[in-house]
């Protein structure tokens, strides 16, 4: 490891807090206009999913589509187990045992 | 003193059942990162050190290997920088539920704001029912528990079989489960579709995870504009009534 390392892990924290930090410190003290908490409102819809699709469809680095893919036909079920239950733990352990399965027989 | 010690043993107890499905996600991801760190020759205190400074999963993966690559600090550090820059809007969703409190409680909850933790407190927060403290103690217990996989990653992570139990998918399938939470509104749905559908896209053509960032923020506004429209309010004033 380099001499630096420590350095270079503190200034890598430095910047990751920052983001996390500035919203949390300056806007809970505003009362923000309503579009802009409508806006909010729909970020973690949004981010969720647009960390999702990504996830079950992609591949590689640079990534390209592949629709064949344990990832994408698993979370079918997992999806519906969710909505039908609403609980998280169970739909964490459903969705890993359907995963699985469904690696050992592909 | 008395009177806040009962609250706070439910309140670590509804925390602690929260968390779990954030730690079963976190173990596997930290162990392997623990096993990568340890090949690319990091001790466990460098492992420990970088877990509990930074905590924050994928841009530790891109570190590590960027830094077995020979990479200048400074270019290890920008990087992390637009890798963990999605944060920002997570800790603006959260502070919408968080006015008034303590800005020094606020600032320790911003150090442990995760994809995770951030959409398990967001789902709670918006179900009611939700506070401050509450939200420290999933957040501290994903922490604490992403700190330790790493760690013991790093001195035995090479023992537990890769892609056991499905282990691999345990994200994915929390991200599922979040995001089904949050379909509401017909509104939601249509923002998450432009969303999931934008960034699958961008993803394509940009690398790293710059798409998620601008995939969120093209369609919350697309979302906020089409709000506007008669449909979309009438949908959600019955929806809202349907609660």
């Amino acid at each position: 490891m380099p001499e630096a390392y420590l350095s270079i892990v503190v200034a890598m924290g430095l910047v990751t807090y920052i983001p996390r930090w500035l919203p949390l410190f300056f806007l809970t003290k505003y009362s923000l206009p309503s579009w802009f908490k409508e806006w909010l409102a729909l970020i973690p819809g949004a981010i969720l999913s647009a960390l999702l699709l990504p996830a079950l469809v992609t591949v590689g680095e640079p990534r390209h589509l592949v629709f064949m893919r344990p990832e994408l036909w698993v979370a079918i079920p997992t999806f519906v187990f969710a909505i039908a239950t609403k609980s998280l733990g169970g739909t964490v352990v459903v969705g890993m045992g359907l995963y699985w399965i469904v690696d050992k027989l592909f | 003193m008395n009177e806040n010690s009962i609250p706070f043993a439910q309140n670590l107890r509804q925390g602690l059942k929260a968390a779990w499905p954030i730690c079963l996600g976190y173990i596997p991801i930290g162990l392997a990162f623990g096993v990568l760190a340890q090949k690319a020759g990091m001790s466990w205190l460098h492992i420990a050190g970088m877990s509990a400074i930074v905590f924050a999963g994928s841009s530790q993966f891109i570190a590590v290997s960027m830094l077995a690559g020979g990479a200048a600090g400074l270019a290890i550090v920008v990087t992390t920088f637009f890798v963990n820059l999605r944060h920002v809007l997570m800790s603006s969703s959260l502070s919408v539920w968080l006015p008034n409190e303590h800005r020094g409680n606020l600032s320790i909850l911003a150090y442990t704001v995760t994809d995770e933790s951030f959409a398990v407190n967001y789902t709670r927060f918006l179900s009611g029912n939700w506070d401050l403290q509450r939200s420290q103690v999933v957040n501290l217990t994903a922490y604490i528990a992403w700190i330790i996989s790493t760690v013991v990653g790093g001195f035995s992570g090479h023992l537990i079989p890769a892609h056991s139990f499905g282990i691999d998918y345990a994200l994915i399938a929390m991200f599922i489960c979040l995001l089904s939470f949050q379909l509401i509104s017909r509104l939601v749905v249509l923002t998450a579709v432009v969303a999931g559908l934008v960034s699958m896209i961008l993803s394509l053509y940009i690398a790293g995870n710059a798409h998620v960032i601008l995939a969120s923020v093209f369609a919350a506004t697309v979302g906020v504009g089409l709000g506007k429209l008669r449909y979309f309010r009438k949908k959600s004033a019955t929806e809202q009534k349907g609660l």
